[in-house]
């Protein structure tokens, strides 16, 4: 019984491509789902899936993903530092590491300039967690990395630029 | 002759192309803190696991698990064995590799049918290989181990000079062999500096990376599909699974790297 | 029924080091298979980390996020003994939630 509960709770929010997700027909799902948190079967924040930021992701420039994300222009700022090597063999796997030193920092944002949609990955940063995060992303080609960072209510960048070869034979 | 002079206008434009990367070594330590960065934690951890998980699964027709799987240390013992592999068995007769090995167990006993065991063996997004799970377990499970193979038997020797055979072996529409790309120093493609397969530093370090984690096939390739995706380069035939070829040049690509430190699950291209 | 994660949450310092390796393909819906039919998008769209009931980190990801991806983050406020949950949930609507004890710090 949990698991349906669970199961209906994830898809709850699902509306993908214009497709209702079947249990949105059933009806009841979010009178079950409220009930399940009341009586303390799962807990809010997970249960809710955030609401995915299709516009934001959507976006081909910097400019238009901070607007989709809701800020104004970013100033540019050395008070981010952005890891990622000058050359990647291999575009698939790029490790980056974004490191915040502003202060009320909010979100951390990584932008891939050249690929087909802009943003990449977008991380809230609640109180008690540190303004940095490390992941991999895919880069079509060789591109600027932008990390845009949301600080105090505004936005910030850093630009690092990331070559992309293709490698030899993947020995 | 149409043949040798292809032969040479190919010949140049390698030659060219080296020369035309000459400066690319300088790059070689971004490439390798790259990879650094990448293999600590690696995503090829996640076949480890699964490799882990299979090794102990009751599976097969004779809901059997590979408990008492003999990877040439006795049944069952896994680590170190991949150190000491490819080697003579002499309950099949042959010398085998780890996935020759892993198919000799499967079969008799889980009592899996072979064609089954080796047909589809390279993991792809449509359908996950237990084959290259449980090789990065049991290579994993050698890690920090420094590689041993011995050639104590008759079987073993024929074996090493038939992989020494194949491996300057040239053919196909390029002729190329494996010599062509891995039999001297200081030879790349591209950003890719290529080892020198016949001698220790080479060997090692090539071969003691191997299962890896291949970011561009974003699955975990073990040392046979290497070798296969060598073949294909070379446009030679399909090199068929877990094949005697396969055994022999591994065998004497593992000899060659006596002596080097396991470091697998790697990460490669 | 997803693939496990890797959590690995370990002390450094007063703070709570997380590194997380997930089992998805984050295919981009560009892609084509062997038979030349494109695949469709399948990707992770949030991630959520939880410890002790407080969110520590939450995303929201496109397909640009690495194959089998890996993500790092600190937080402060758990100890060793402490559980760091994480979830996923894919365009797809799919979930996974795996936890892991946080470590001592090495000695």
């Amino acid at each position: 019984m949990n698991n349906r509960i669970m199961d209906q709770a994830g898809s709850a929010y699902r509306e993908v491509d214009g497709k209702r997700r079947q249990v949105l027909q059933l009806g009841g799902g979010m009178a079950v789902l409220a009930a399940a948190i009341a009586a303390g079967l799962i807990k809010p924040e997970l249960a809710f899936a955030q609401d995915w930021n299709k516009a934001a992701f959507d976006t081909h420039s910097v400019a238009d993903t901070v607007k989709a994300l809701g800020g104004g222009a970013p100033a540019e700022s050395k008070d981010i530092q952005i890891v990622a090597p000058d050359i990647a063999e291999n575009g698939a796997v790029v490790p980056i590491t974004i490191t915040s030193n502003i202060p009320k920092t909010q979100s951390i944002a990584v932008l891939v300039e050249k690929n087909p949609n802009t943003l990449a990955a977008s991380f809230d940063i609640p109180e008690g967690t540190d303004p940095y995060v490390q992941t991999r992303v895919k880069m079509g080609q060789t591109s600027l990395i932008t990390a845009l960072v949301k600080a105090d209510g505004k936005y910030y960048f850093v630009n690092k630029e990331v070559k992309v070869t293709l490698g030899g034979c993947g020995g | 002759m149409p043949g040798k002079l292809m032969r040479l206008v190919l010949l140049a434009a390698c030659a060219l192309a080296a020369t035309a990367v000459a400066q690319a070594p300088g790059n070689d330590d971004e490439i390798a803190r790259n990879r650094q960065a990448l293999q600590e934690d690696n995503p090829a951890e996640l076949w480890e696991a699964r490799g882990e998980a299979l090794w102990s699964a009751k599976r097969g027709p004779k809901q059997a698990s590979l408990a008492q799987c003999d990877l040439g240390l006795g049944p069952g013992v896994v680590k170190g064995a991949y150190v000491q592999l490819p080697r003579y068995f002499s309950d099949t007769g042959k010398v085998q590799d780890l996935e020759s090995r892993l198919v000799t167990c499967m079969v008799t006993l889980q009592g899996m049918a072979r064609e089954e065991v080796v047909k589809n063996p390279f993991g792809s997004p449509e359908h996950q290989s237990d084959m290259e799970a449980l090789a990065t377990y049991i290579a994993g499970r050698s890690r920090g181990m420094r590689m041993n193979v011995v050639l104590a038997r008759p079987e073993e020797q024929e074996a090493y000079r038939l992989g020494e055979k194949i491996f300057y072996y040239r053919a196909g529409p390029y002729d190329f062999g494996c010599v062509t790309c891995h039999g001297a120093d200081n030879k790349r493609i591209r950003l890719q500096a290529l080892p020198d397969l016949t001698q220790a530093k080479g060997a090692q370090s090539a071969y003691t990376g191997w299962p890896a984690y291949r970011i561009g096939a974003g699955e975990v390739r073990t040392m046979q599909q290497r070798l296969a995706d060598c073949f294909r380069q070379q446009r030679f035939p399909d090199v068929a699974y877990a094949s005697d070829t396969v055994t022999a040049l591994t065998l004497f690509l593992a000899k060659n790297a006596n002596g080097g430190t396991m470091n697998a699950p790697g990460v490669k291209l | 029924m997803a693939e496990p994660m890797k959590i690995r949450a370990t002390m450094q310092g007063d703070k709570v080091e997380v590194k997380v390796l997930m089992n998805h393909e984050m295919e981009t819906g560009q892609r084509k298979d062997a038979k030349g039919a494109t695949v469709p998008a399948h990707f992770i769209q949030s991630v959520v980390a939880t410890c002790n009931d407080k969110t520590v980190l939450s995303a929201q990801w496109g397909t640009a996020v690495s194959k089998n991806p890996f993500l790092s983050f600190r937080f402060k406020g758990g100890k060793p003994g402490d559980k760091v949950i994480i979830t996923w949930t894919d365009n797809k609507g799919d979930k996974r939630t795996d936890e892991a004890v946080i470590a001592a710090p090495a000695a």
